[in-house]
């Protein structure tokens, strides 16, 4: 069960690189919904099948598994873009940086005092590194899209995350949470469409603008 | 004493007997998805025959540079051979840091390859031999990145015992880092030796392929050598991506050598489909794949040095 | 020692009689270039013997200077820098004889020879005031080499810029001495040892002004900005003699001074890793973009500098971290690696002024095809681009070798952080020995091979008898160097003796030893010649014909239509290197369809340089021309300024 985990949580990580490296908007989608169904799968491997873990399983690969992908797959037919054409850092340097950051968590998770259950799983540092990629995509991408992709990656780290807590943490916690997620994509699919009427491009740039 | 010497010859005859014939198997691949009969299994093998026969057109321009890049281009996989294992075979050379004077020695082939085309004087040799020195400039690091991790599970420092005998055990115990390497490895393979998608081995005049371009100008025997070095030099990579893949031992040399090269003529055939069912990759996407590929390399070491 | 007063008496006295005023210019060269070649032999026995004998070689001679003594030491260091110097010096003299023979380089002979003796004067001097005072006579004697032409305005600005970093360097120099003379109570070597107590940041800041004083002579990054400059200004084998040599007498002078402190903290070999690591690739990268063939190697020497630094650096962080094994690799590495660079680069510079010497220019795009007319240069600069490249069978890879060794065994062994740099550094490294296959490639394939690109070229003839054999020794030097790099691991082993005595003793020992490289090198020349035989016994049945180059169809390719040179970096460029180092390019665009004739122009200055040390030194320029107020031109202000100052200082006596 341990080996099937830890080949999951490095998919995780190479869906990541593949997210950094990647122009084209459709197999973002596509591969965040891929890692969504991945992670929807962590809890059962990770705490055995029950009640809660179930639950939890379902509601996470209906909301990041295929909801909110069919939002942005939405989202993207409205306002006809297809790809991100101009990062404000280039394709091979993000993914250099991703790399880094991903060699960090990993060399980081290493020295933190860890409880000895969870100081060999690979939770920590693939959570950790799932969050920088949120954080990268959502610094060096204009596209209100890929700011909403980044958005969902470091949601899925914090996810990741969860996992260590999942026993601890009550059911509501976690439902609010992916609940929040949906609202979110829902007001940043709204804001979207209404960027594009409004400046008829999506750059989040021109939200620049809007400042006195 | 023994056993080096029988090493090396089952080298040298696999090296020198074997390596033709993977490119058959590939092009039988690709005649086989693409409904035709394709060339015979052998094709490679009569096509240097009939070359070593023939004469030679030189151009005029060129100097002796022209003549040393053949000559060069099957020395090196011939040395490069005997530093690594073929299968249950062991290299017959081995001494610690040989893995650093492996990856050098490719080093030279490209140096006169590239030197070679350019004597020429074309514009189109001189784009292959660009292209050429461009991107394995970026298949150099995941070279070195796939040996240390092989390095840090073997513990040691030589080609031989990197691939020896504590590879199958290291799949128990280092399965995800060994499986980001065996692809990085095939991927290093399929650049080096100028595959689908890096470049196309069957286009001539397109301004899109790498090696064939570069060696337009050679004929006859010089032509013939550059084949047969190709195709050692792909025998020699896939050897280390075959024992990668198949590890173990059982038991038995002649079953263990019959194993290592079924797992040859499969790698071909993998080759074979990819080349059917992908198309070439943009030539300014090549250097960003490239540099994924590194990067995953490192990301491999990364999860051993933790 | 006495081969090495002789060596310089017979210098000496050379520098005299060739500053005498000869009535033809063959005299000056036979009387200069001869005694330097007699010279650097006496030289080489010398550091022959300092080699070979267990204890050092020491000389001194009270001195009138205040602190100063006339005192010197032979040791296995000093002889270590020795033996680059004077085998260069040697050949370069011999080269220098064909090549020299200009009106204008009247006093040429006389800065050759004087800068010999103060180079071999600056690796054997005991002395803190000796050594700075060998030091400068070295700055100005190569500044003089290198405005040899000095009527030429770019020769004279890069003379200017080299002055000025050198004496910038010097100044940091000057304050190194004075403080640890004021804290050892003497300036002698001897009592240096006294430093070895310091502890604290002391320590630290007096390590920065020792790498800001001798990087700024070696060409590390950033302070690098002179040398792509001055190398080329200068005459090639004084190139050769300033790239192989003279650079590295600034690590010399590291080496030895480091080897005065106490066990240096882990930081300092991170510093120097990062600092090499970051010159090698920029050095690399801009050797890449030049159309100069002789700036692309002064650049790459900038590289090679980086990678002897980070070598170094990675020395002194194992050595602080305790591993032996691996500081014993680095310091072989980066100490054989400074050899072979002396060898093969002043060879690549040899190489390079024979084909500006015989197609009469050094712009890449102005050569072509010189294999044809000049085969003995060609075949020399081949062997020297094998060597840099760090091909077998060449010198080149022994270097490498042991350098990839040491960051591959901490890569496969620490884990954690200490794991994590030299995976890093191995992944640049290969990625800089990637580039300098694009270098080498590009200098050979563009100047010579391939068709002429200018009529000069087409008329280019081979060098003379002095300057072919010149190359050809430096050559076999490499060569020998690749055959048996036991004998080189020695050599870097009497060095060893004294900065690491903890790993030294590994040089001997089984662990670390390169035989297997020699054994392979011949192995390799064997394979070589059974496939070249093999090549010429089927050539034997078949006919050889001459044809023109296939040109897909079109019946008259022009040299125009192939590679040139900035064409055979663009990949590179656009691909791999930063945008920030992209060359500078106007024009070339036609529009239209009956363009007019249009100009490209491309240039690749240094960043550093210019958006660096040019805006700083601008607005400096800017502070101090305020000052100027005082100088008002008025006698009797002046005056005033004189007395006050006599004023001040009789006040400032009293108070103490």
């Amino acid at each position: 069960m341990d080996t099937l985990l830890n080949l999951l949580l490095l998919l995780v990580i190479l869906l990541n690189f593949f997210l950094l490296g990647s122009s084209r908007l459709v197999s973002c989608i596509r591969t965040i919904a891929f890692q969504g169904g991945i992670l929807s799968l962590l809890p059962l491997l990770a705490h055995g099948f029950s009640g809660h873990t179930l639950f939890l399983a379902g509601v996470a690969f209906l909301l990041k598994g295929i909801a909110i992908p069919y939002l942005l797959f939405r989202a993207i037919r409205q306002v006809h873009i297809r790809r991100e054409v101009e990062p404000l850092i280039g394709y091979v340097p993000t993914l250099i940086l991703g790399t880094l950051a991903t060699a960090g968590a990993f060399i980081f998770s290493g020295r933190l005092p860890l409880i000895p259950e969870h100081s060999q799983s690979l939770f920590v540092p693939v959570g950790l590194a799932t969050l920088a990629t949120g954080f990268l995509m959502l610094i060096s991408r204009r596209k209100a899209i890929t700011q909403a992709l980044g958005y969902l990656i470091f949601e899925n780290g914090i996810f990741i995350f969860g996992m260590l807590l999942t026993e601890a943490m009550p059911l509501m916690v976690e439902s609010g949470v992916l609940l929040d997620l949906l609202v979110g994509v829902f007001v940043m699919t709204i804001l979207m469409h209404q960027i594009n009427r409004e400046f008829s491009t999506m750059n989040t740039d021109n939200l620049t603008s809007l400042k006195e | 004493m023994r056993t080096t010497i029988l090493q090396l010859f089952l080298h040298l005859f696999l090296l020198f007997g074997l390596s033709p014939l993977l490119s058959g198997v590939i092009g039988k691949t690709k005649a086989l998805f693409a409904g035709r009969v394709g060339p015979p299994l052998l094709q490679l093998y009569f096509d240097i025959w009939k070359l070593f026969g023939k004469g030679m057109v030189i151009s005029r321009t060129t100097t002796w540079i022209f003549r040393a890049g053949p000559v060069v281009g099957l020395a090196v996989p011939l040395l490069a051979s005997l530093l690594i294992p073929f299968g249950p075979v062991g290299a017959p050379i081995s001494f610690s840091g040989d893995l650093i004077f492996f990856v050098y020695l490719f080093g030279l082939s490209r140096f006169f390859t590239a030197c070679a085309a350019l004597d020429t004087g074309s514009s189109f040799e001189g784009m292959g031999a660009v292209r050429e020195v461009t991107f394995s400039c970026l298949a150099e690091p995941t070279l070195f990145f796939v040996f240390i991790v092989l390095a840090r599970l073997s513990g040691s420092f030589s080609l031989d015992a990197m691939f020896g005998q504590t590879l199958a055990t290291s799949w128990h115990t280092a399965a995800p880092s060994l499986l980001l390497i065996l692809v990085c490895l095939f991927i290093v393979t399929l650049v080096e030796n100028c595959r689908i998608p890096f470049d196309d081995p069957n286009t001539h005049l397109e301004l899109t392929m790498i090696h064939e371009v570069m060696v337009l100008d050679h004929s006859g025997p010089d032509l013939g050598m550059i084949l047969y070095g190709a195709a050692m030099k792909f025998l020699v990579l896939g050897a280390l991506v075959v024992r990668l893949f198949l590890p173990g031992t059982t038991g038995n040399m002649a079953l263990d050598i019959l194993l290592f090269i079924g797992g040859l003529l499969f790698m071909a055939v993998v080759i074979g489909v990819i080349e059917s069912v992908m198309a070439r990759l943009r030539l300014l996407r090549i250097p960003q794949l490239l540099v994924g590929v590194s990067l995953l390399s490192f990301f491999s070491l990364i999860l051993l040095l933790r | 020692m006495n081969f090495l007063f002789l060596s310089w008496l017979v210098l000496g006295l050379g520098a005299c009689a060739a500053a005498l005023p000869w009535r033809s210019s063959k005299i000056t060269a036979i009387l200069g270039g001869g005694s330097a070649v007699l010279g650097c032999l006496s030289g080489l026995i010398a550091a022959g013997q300092g080699l070979v004998a267990d204890t050092a070689a020491t000389f001194s001679l009270p001195w009138s200077m205040p602190g100063g003594s006339f005192s010197l030491r032979l040791d296995g260091l000093s002889a270590f820098f020795l033996l680059p110097l004077f085998i260069i010096g040697l050949v370069g003299a011999l080269y220098g004889t064909e090549y020299m023979q200009k009106e204008k380089a009247r006093l040429h002979w006389t800065w050759y020879n004087l800068l010999l003796i103060s180079m071999a004067m600056v690796v054997t001097a005991a002395n803190g005031l000796l050594f700075l005072f060998a030091w400068e006579c070295m700055s100005l004697t190569s500044f003089f080499l290198v405005i040899t032409e000095y009527d030429l305005p770019e020769v004279v600005a890069a003379g200017w810029t080299y002055l000025l970093a050198t004496h910038l360097g010097a100044a940091c120099l000057f304050a190194f001495f004075l403080t640890a003379g004021a804290f050892c109570g003497s300036l002698d070597f001897a009592s240096f040892h006294l430093l070895s107590r310091l502890t604290g940041p002391v320590i630290s800041v007096l390590f920065l002004l020792l790498l800001v004083g001798f990087g700024s002579k070696a060409g590390i990054f950033p302070l690098h900005v002179w040398l792509p400059d001055a190398h080329p200004a200068a005459p090639s084998h004084v190139s050769a003699l300033m790239s192989g040599v003279m650079v590295k007498t600034a690590i010399y002078g590291l080496l030895r001074m480091c080897s005065f402190f106490p066990v240096s903290p882990a930081w300092w070999g991170g510093l120097l890793m990062t600092i090499g690591i970051t010159g090698a690739l920029f050095g690399i990268a801009m050797a890449a973009m030049q159309r100069d063939v002789k700036r692309s190697l002064a650049y790459s020497t900038v590289e090679n500098v980086g990678i002897i630094l980070l070598a170094l650096g990675f020395w002194m962080h194992s050595r602080a971290a305790g591993q032996h094994v691996v500081a014993a690799l680095a310091l072989a590495g980066g100490l054989i690696h400074l050899l072979n660079h002396a060898l093969f680069k002043s060879l690549l510079f040899l190489g390079a002024g024979s084909l500006m010497h015989g197609s009469g220019s050094r712009d890449l795009g102005r050569m072509g095809g010189l294999m044809r007319r000049m085969p003995v240069t060609g075949l020399m600069i081949v062997c020297g681009g094998m060597a840099i490249c760090a091909l077998p069978p060449f010198n080149g890879l022994v270097g490498e070798w042991f350098i990839y060794r040491a960051l591959v065994e901490s890569a496969a062994t620490l884990s954690g952080l200490g794991g994590f740099f030299p995976v890093m550094l191995v992944g640049f490294l290969a990625l800089v020995g990637g580039l300098v296959l694009i270098v080498m490639t590009r200098i050979i394939g563009i100047a010579l091979l391939g068709v002429p690109r200018s009529p000069a070229a087409a008329q280019a003839h081979e060098a003379g008898w002095p300057m072919r054999s010149a190359m050809i020794a430096l050559a076999l030097l490499c060569l020998a160097g690749g055959l048996m790099p036991i004998q080189l691991l020695r050599v870097a082993g009497r060095a060893a003796v004294l900065l690491d005595p903890d790993s030294a003793h590994l040089f001997t020992s089984q662990v670390i030893t390169p035989s297997w490289l020699g054994i392979m090198a011949l192995l390799l020349i064997g394979a070589l010649l059974a496939a070249f035989s093999f090549n010429r016994w089927r050539q034997g049945r078949g006919t050889v014909a001459a044809a023109s180059t296939w040109g897909c169809g079109f019946a008259f390719p022009s040299s125009r239509m192939s590679y040139s040179a900035e064409s055979y970096s663009e990949l590179a460029q656009s691909g791999i290197l930063c945008s920030c180092l992209t060359p500078e390019s106007r024009d070339g665009r036609t529009i239209g369809f009956f363009p007019m004739i249009r100009s490209f122009v491309f240039t690749a200055p240094d960043p550093v340089l210019e958006k660096f040390f040019k805006p700083l030194f601008q607005r400096l320029a800017g502070y101090c021309r305020r000052c100027c107020r005082l100088q008002s031109g008025n006698l009797h202000i002046y005056l005033l300024y004189v007395f006050s100052a006599t004023v001040l200082l009789l006040f400032w006596a009293g108070q103490r």
